[in-house]
């Protein structure tokens, strides 16, 4: 395994990070976790001129909540740092989501960020982040601009960054109301890419869904928005009438495509199982707490 | 004078640590990667991105033109020499660079030697071949089909894909015994495609001196031996100028059995450039090119008397060899040792037939971590008889006990001619079914069902035939499977033992060791252990099926009697008594009836260097080469509890039982170690670990991504058992136990979940069970098996 010739830096400033891919004019790559990239070199199904490695930008490893409920994570906080953090409390869904990411070792190195950039239909955290309406700040040359997730991944593995810039942070907004979510993925095996995966989360007022996201993985060429589908839950209580129509409707907006993995059919019921699982659950700890 | 406490001085039935593991947990091991020579050079394989197709052209000369590359090597080049074709170790041809045509996605196509692995991975991307697509065959029905395409087209003699027709038994008494049969049962499955996958892949550097006109292979190789003798005919270089190296190996599971291209091209590559040539392959390399195991289609019936007693048996068994017949077997059996299937049963009749065909996939059927297709006989047979007595209605514990083998019929002969000679299956199985709480499961998997949970419980009882030889009957390209060690004692005491086995994982530096302490009274800390390097082990057949213990520890016991025996005559000598008046101990000659007086076999080995009679060569040491009488049986009972989710498919194991009696032990320790990692693979086989093709020939499981290995994470926890029942034939009762629960343990998880579901009226669900084959075999009713047309998934 071994790669192809390319040239590497390790630069200090975010600046000095963005004047090099300004220079590289699109043949520059960004090394945050290498999780995906280092693969995909040693393969040569990717072949950078350069690559830049950010590991060495201070003040990227952050995670925290703003006074407004807002979250905000850094392009080097890991996995593992939010897998293991006590900030998440408002964030079900990402607090589930983040002990399914991968296998543990790749958790200790691989970043939020870098995830989302990677733009890979089956990746988690990008359909964590379509379902909460997160979006994504990137800093070029130019300065700083903030890109919603739904408009951010393009397509498989294509993201709406230019080549000089920078994903510095993703943003999560705070629900409004309760927040309450999870997140269910069936693989062959840990770090298998998912057979299907499902990110739901719901801001509550008491009983009653204010808003609800869903986004869904592994079962279309890109990461599934499923947040229309999910919307007939809004204004809605979780009874089990309405958690069935809910998991109907995310079930047919699904794209799954028969594979190694399982069938079309299979994939579609896996979705539907997922999204009535996670419900139940939300609405049985509601049933408790009340 | 206290006697030697044995389990202190490290010998028979101490849990010893592993001593290779001081240096493999320091990162200190040396593999063939770690050895760097003098101006070596590295070397880079192309390999054919399509499963068949005819070569039109090679250009080679934009390769040729980068910095730092030294040789392009083409079919060609090897045919100039004539080594485009090299024998198999089951009496077919293998292309080494492919000259005429690709037979499989992966086959070496050309090879670029260079200053560093770099220039050489970018000078084969710069090599252009044209291919004239085939159609591609990728299983044994296509294979058949009357219009199908002639893989191999380069043999005379070949007018169609087969490969062999095989047959053993009795075919009239096995009808006679179907037509008195008041139920038969049939099953049809498949044993997918695996591959060993050891994690280092193979490798080699060779070092051919002008000069000396000596070659020496550095190479991942399990059986160093047969690697000289083979390069010897091949390379047509004399067998004393050809030296074997075996360093450290990641791991083999059969996989470093045959001898691959990459060793041959990297030998050649090292004749022409004078220099010395590395090759490691890659993971993905090592993954579709090199040798797998199973892809074996079950034909199977039983026959049976409403009150269970099986009469008969056949089986009708259709293997994919991929597009070279290079199995890794004994000559005689051309599908392995697949007629030990029911060994452990009572059966008076038995015939088994098999056919072998050629496809467009990687060839190399190894005995992958087996005794040459074992895995595939014994989990057809459980298989079958967990369907036999469902077919009779009678619980799967009694149907067993009432077929298994008793105590008292040893030594027992099967239908298919082996001779089991001793075990206590019963006692197993009660051990196992009384550790899984069978009596309450009913009971339970009521309880689970209110819970909307499917429990089941399977299990798999088997004895294996593990060791070969004997030499009359097991010989690998006409060599004898005996083994042989090599023990030299030094004048303090210390020693310094070799074998003709090869260490893979296994433990030999640690457990032989422990069998010299145990015949000798040698601190086992005080021997060290040596294997692998031609030019100084004696002769021997490697390390697989099992044999090591079976073969060269028996060897390496007979050795140290052999010391033991010289010893006795010095110490007599010392003692100025006749060897006659001579008695032993652990570690100690005394005179009779006067134990005081006494030497330890350290003063026997000073006295060997310093003082010996007269007439009597000084010196201690010798060598003994060991041909067994017969294979080791050992038997295993496995037990698996599961819960099903009817609404994903996923399923869960409950509880793990096994039962193992592989007869003495001699580091339980390491034994446990075997047992667990056997299982590891069991489950993986059952679960997901398996290399499948597309229509177009493509190989699905050429990464870690795609080929599934368990980690700590998923694989449940075992809870182990122990029976021992001494081998009759061994020196020190031991059996094989290496492969065991490879072998035994898929059936049990296999049956477990089939229990789980076949009140659906399913059958049969192909491994791997990934939970979507689970869901949709439950929710239509119907089985997911058999012969192809292949599944997509």
């Amino acid at each position: 395994m071994y790669p192809s010739r390319f040239a590497y830096d390790a630069p200090s400033s975010l600046e000095e990070a963005i004047a090099i891919l300004d220079a590289g004019g699109g043949e520059a790559k960004i090394l945050a976790g290498g999780q995906s990239l280092i693969p995909m070199l040693k393969l040569r199904f990717a072949a950078p001129e350069r690559l830049v490695d950010i590991n060495s930008l201070p003040g990227l490893d952050y995670h925290r909540v703003d006074p407004d409920g807002t979250l905000r994570i850094g392009a080097l906080c890991r996995h593992e740092d939010l897998e293991f953090s006590d900030k998440l409390d408002a964030f079900p869904t990402l607090a589930q989501a983040a002990a399914l990411v991968a296998d543990p070792i790749v958790r200790t190195r691989g970043t939020f960020v870098g995830s989302v950039c990677h733009a890979d239909p089956q990746g988690d955290w990008a359909a964590t982040m379509i379902a909460l309406d997160g979006s994504i700040v990137a800093q070029g040359p130019n300065g700083r601009r903030e890109i919603p997730m739904s408009d951010f991944v393009l397509g498989p593995f294509v993201n709406a960054l230019a080549y000089n810039e920078i994903a510095v942070e993703a943003v999560i907004p705070a629900a409004k109301g309760t927040a309450r979510g999870g997140y269910l993925k069936l693989e062959r095996r840990v770090g298998d890419f998912a057979t299907a995966s499902v990110a739901v989360a719901l801001d509550m007022d008491g009983d009653t869904v204010r808003r609800a996201g869903c986004a869904l993985a592994g079962v279309g060429g890109r990461t599934i928005d499923a947040n229309d589908a999910i919307s007939v839950l809004v204004g809605k209580t979780l009874t089990d009438e309405n958690i069935a129509a809910a998991a109907q409707a995310v079930a047919a907006a699904a794209e799954p495509r028969t594979d190694h993995r399982g069938s079309a059919d299979y994939k579609r019921h896996i979705v539907e199982t997922f999204v009535s699982r996670i419900l139940t659950n939300i609405s049985r700890s509601e049933q408790k707490a009340a | 004078m206290a006697p030697l406490d044995e389990l202190k001085i490290g010998g028979m039935g101490a849990s010893r640590r592993r001593v290779e593991d001081n240096r493999f947990i320091r990162g200190k091991g040396r593999y063939v990667d770690d050895i760097v020579l003098p101006g070596m050079l590295h070397m880079e394989v192309l390999r054919s991105p399509v499963a068949h197709a005819r070569i039109k052209s090679i250009d080679t000369s934009a390769a040729w033109e980068i910095p730092g590359v030294r040789l392009v090597l083409t079919g060609e080049t090897m045919a100039a020499r004539n080594l485009a074709w090299m024998p198999t170790l089951s009496y077919d041809t293998q292309a080494v660079l492919a000259t005429d045509k690709v037979r499989f996605q992966g086959q070496e196509v050309a090879a670029v030697v260079a200053d560093d692995p770099y220039i050489a991975k970018d000078a084969c991307s710069k090599i252009v071949v044209e291919y004239e697509q085939l159609p591609p065959i990728v299983n044994p029905v296509q294979a058949q089909a009357p219009d199908a395409p002639l893989i191999r087209d380069d043999k005379e003699n070949q007018p169609t894909n087969k490969i062999f027709d095989w047959e053993i038994g009795d075919k009239a008494a096995t009808d006679r015994a179907f037509a008195e049969a008041d139920v038969i049962s049939k099953t049809e499955l498949h044993y997918p495609r695996s591959h060993p996958s050891p994690l280092e892949p193979c490798g080699s550097i060779a070092d051919y001196d002008r000069a000396t006109g000596k070659l020496t292979v550095y190479m991942t190789t399990q059986a160093p031996h047969i690697i000289r003798a083979a390069v010897a005919m091949v390379a047509e270089l004399p067998e004393h100028m050809i030296r074997i190296v075996s360093p450290d190996l990641g791991g083999g599971f059969g996989n470093k059995v045959p001898i691959y291209p990459g060793y041959v091209v990297s030998i050649l590559a090292s004749i022409l450039t004078e220099r010395p040539v590395k090759w490691i392959e890659d993971k993905s390399g090592n993954l579709i090119s090199t040798g797998f195991g199973r892809d074996v289609y079950l034909q199977g019936e039983i026959a049976m008397r409403k009150d269970g007693k099986i009469l008969g048996m056949r089986m009708h068994t259709i293997s994919d060899h991929g597009a070279f017949y290079a199995d890794a077997q004994p000559t005689k059996f051309k599908i392995g040792l697949m007629h030990s299937a029911f060994a452990c049963y009572d059966i008076p009749a038995a015939h088994l037939t098999s056919e072998g065909w050629y496809t467009n996939k990687a060839p190399g059927g190894v005995a992958y971590r087996c005794s040459f297709r074992v895995t595939e006989a014994m989990f057809f047979q459980e298989r079958m008889i967990h369907n036999a007595a469902n077919d009779l209605g009678m619980d799967q514990a009694e149907f067993r006990r009432v077929n298994l083998v008793k105590d008292d019929m040893f030594p027992y002969r099967t239908a298919f001619g082996f001779l089991t000679d001793s075990g206590q299956y019963k006692k197993c199985l009660d051990i196992g079914l009384e550790a899984i709480g069978y009596q309450n499961f009913k009971a339970e998997q009521e309880e689970a069902r209110k819970r909307g949970k499917l429990l089941g419980i399977g299990i798999s009882t088997m004895t294996e035939p593990l060791g070969a030889g004997n030499s009359r009957e097991y010989d690998i390209i006409g060599i004898k499977m005996f083994d042989s060690a090599e023990l030299r004692v030094h004048m303090t005491g210390k020693a310094i033992l070799r074998t003709g086995a090869k260490t893979q994982g296994q433990g030999h530096e640690t457990t032989w060791a422990q069998i010299v302490a145990h015949e000798l009274g040698i601190p086992a800390d005080d021997i060290v252990v040596e294997e692998g390097d031609t030019d100084t082990a004696p002769f021997g057949m490697g390390t697989y099926a099992s044999r090591s213990t079976p073969v060269a520890g028996a060897a390496v016991a007979m050795v140290s009697r052999k010391i033991r025996a010289k010893a006795r005559k010095i110490a007599a000598h010392l003692l100025e008594v006749s060897e006659e008046d001579i008695e032993w101990e652990l570690g100690r000659f005394y005179v009779r009836g006067n134990p005081e007086r006494g030497v330890t076999i350290q003063d026997c080995a000073l006295a060997a260097y310093s003082n010996v009679p007269d007439g009597m060569e000084p010196g201690l040491e010798n060598n003994a080469y060991y041909d067994p009488p017969n294979l080791t049986w050992p038997f295993a009972a496995y037990i698996c509890k599961v819960e099903v989710d009817p609404a994903t498919g996923v399923w869960d194991v409950l509880k793990f039982v096994a039962v193992d009696d592989c007869g003495v032990r001699i580091n339980p320790m390491v034994v446990e170690g075997q047992i667990m990692g056997g299982l590891t693979e069991a489950y993986a086989m059952a679960n997901m670990q398996y290399i499948t093709f597309d229509e177009e020939g493509n190989c699905i499981g050429a990464n870690y991504m795609d080929y599934l290995l368990p980690t700590a994470w998923e694989t449940p926890g075992f809870e182990l058992h122990e029976v021992v029942t001494p081998c009759p034939h061994h020196p020190i009762g031991a059996k094989g136990i290496g492969e065991c629960a490879t072998v035994g343990g898929p059936a049990a998880f296999v049956n477990a979940v089939i229990n789980a579901i076949e009140h659906t009226g399913v059958r049969n669900v192909d491994m791997p069970l990934m939970p979507n084959r689970v869901y949709e075999a439950l929710k239509t009713g119907s089985d997911i098996s058999g012969m192809p047309p292949v599944r997509v998934d």
